[in-house]
């Protein structure tokens, strides 16, 4: 008898495992749509949708029009590099415009949206229930989903892709700097030919769902871990990298299945 | 004092937001408003497209005058039709007009180059491209060059 169980133990254990991520799964899933139940951003009061802006997207600005500025100067030198071998550098902003508008924007906007913006949340947050705010607020009778969640849910929702959008922008002027006044390649061929090949639908439009698509699930996971995070000091740092590490990956994840519904090649 | 500077910093930012995505449908995907222009349509038949497409550029000396609009097999005589749309300030094509399938540069997109005859009459909406050049297709050049050679 004993034997059988020391043989059982390991698939028990993957049942536990397994079950316990799926009722986190619900978990999340459930507060979600308690959280998004409320109605529209300005269902919990406009001054908190205002704040809740300010502190995941104005105070993200910086960090994102640096790095899109540099991730564009590299794309111009790498592309110029490559495209040089083919004697093709006019397609320099073709090339750097379409992977910041379909990719490199709305992934690296999200992946740096995670780590500043995503991990303060879950900070934030953790810390209130560490502090027993939100029971304190559960117990006057405040719901702190819509006080607390809903507006930054929402937020972060909001942000994410005029962040995007930014971090695009900026990287093909970028590029254009580096690919005409640092190597030479000629304007109207940077911008003429990028005019030529980039549709507004299929690739502005395109890469921006990408990216409210992002915003949702990074926020929604960063507030839910704070949300689930055990109180203790501890446990808000367990619960702070966890947002980076899961929203980092799940970004990852979806950006594929999307790209690959948006490029209609499954 | 502080919450309205907060407001402000927001507004500004979504502004951002807008100015954004203005400048990257004027700037980048140049969609520009002499688009909307008044156009009319004309037909070409040719042989091959070699890789021609929708949205292609229809040029004349090297200056875009129009777009194709559509690209379909001819069911009857099994021949490309090629639909462009030419901008009306162009209202003076010859119905002698040549069209060529080109490409921009060695490994470019192709596009339409017309060639004005010296006809005095002028193509009108659904007109159409007699004289036309298919594309250079390079397996067809090399079949014929090995031809020739084999010949001599």
């Amino acid at each position: 008898m004993e034997l059988i169980d020391k043989l059982l133990s390991p698939i028990h254990k993957l049942g536990q495992f397994g079950l316990e991520r799926l009722q986190a799964l619900g978990r999340a899933g459930v507060f979600l749509l308690a959280s998004v139940a409320w109605g529209g951003p300005g269902s919990a009061g406009f001054k908190d949708l205002i704040k809740q802006i300010y502190s995941i997207g104005v105070r993200s600005l910086s960090i994102i029009l640096v790095a899109g500025f540099f991730v564009g100067m590299v794309l111009g030198l790498q592309g110029y590099t490559i495209l040089s071998d083919f004697g093709s550098e006019a397609a320099l902003g073709t090339m750097v415009s379409l992977t910041l508008l379909r990719e490199l924007g709305p992934v690296v906007t999200a992946l740096l949206f995670a780590g500043r913006a995503g991990s303060a949340l879950t900070a934030e947050i953790g810390l209130m229930k560490a502090t027993e705010q939100i029971s304190a607020m559960e117990m006057m009778g405040v719901d702190p989903l819509k006080r607390i969640i809903t507006p930054r849910l929402w937020a972060g929702f909001i942000a994410m892709p005029i962040l995007a959008l930014l971090f695009s922008l900026v990287g093909i002027w970028g590029g254009a700097y580096v690919g005409i006044n640092m190597l030479g390649v000629d304007e109207g061929a940077y911008w003429g030919n990028m005019q030529a090949s980039v549709e507004f639908y299929d690739d502005v439009i395109k890469g921006l769902i990408k990216s409210l698509f992002f915003g949702l699930v990074v926020t929604w996971i960063a507030v839910y871990q704070g949300f689930d995070s055990m109180p203790t000091s501890e446990g808000i740092s367990k619960a702070t990298t966890q947002t980076v590490v899961v929203a980092s990956l799940a970004v990852l994840g979806l950006d594929f299945v999307l790209t690959a519904i948006m490029l209609g090649g499954v | 004092m502080r919450t309205r500077l907060m407001e402000l910093a927001v507004g500004a930012f979504m502004v951002m937001g807008i100015v954004a995505l203005v400048l990257m449908a004027l700037r980048v995907s140049g969609i520009s408003t002499s688009d909307a222009g008044d156009k009319y349509t004309i037909k070409a038949y040719f042989e091959n497209l070699g890789g021609l497409t929708e949205r292609a550029k229809v040029s004349m000396s090297g200056v875009t005058i129009g777009r194709v609009t559509d690209v379909y097999l001819d069911a009857d005589d099994y021949v490309a039709v090629v639909e462009m749309e030419i901008h009306s300030s162009m209202s003076t094509l010859t119905t002698d007009t040549s069209a060529a399938i080109l490409t921009a540069g060695l490994l470019g997109e192709k596009y339409i180059g017309l060639t004005v005859g010296a006809d005095d009459e002028f193509l009108e909406n659904g007109g159409v491209i007699e004289d036309t050049q298919s594309a250079l297709v390079l397996e067809e050049l090399i079949g014929q060059f090995l031809f020739n050679s084999a010949e001599e």
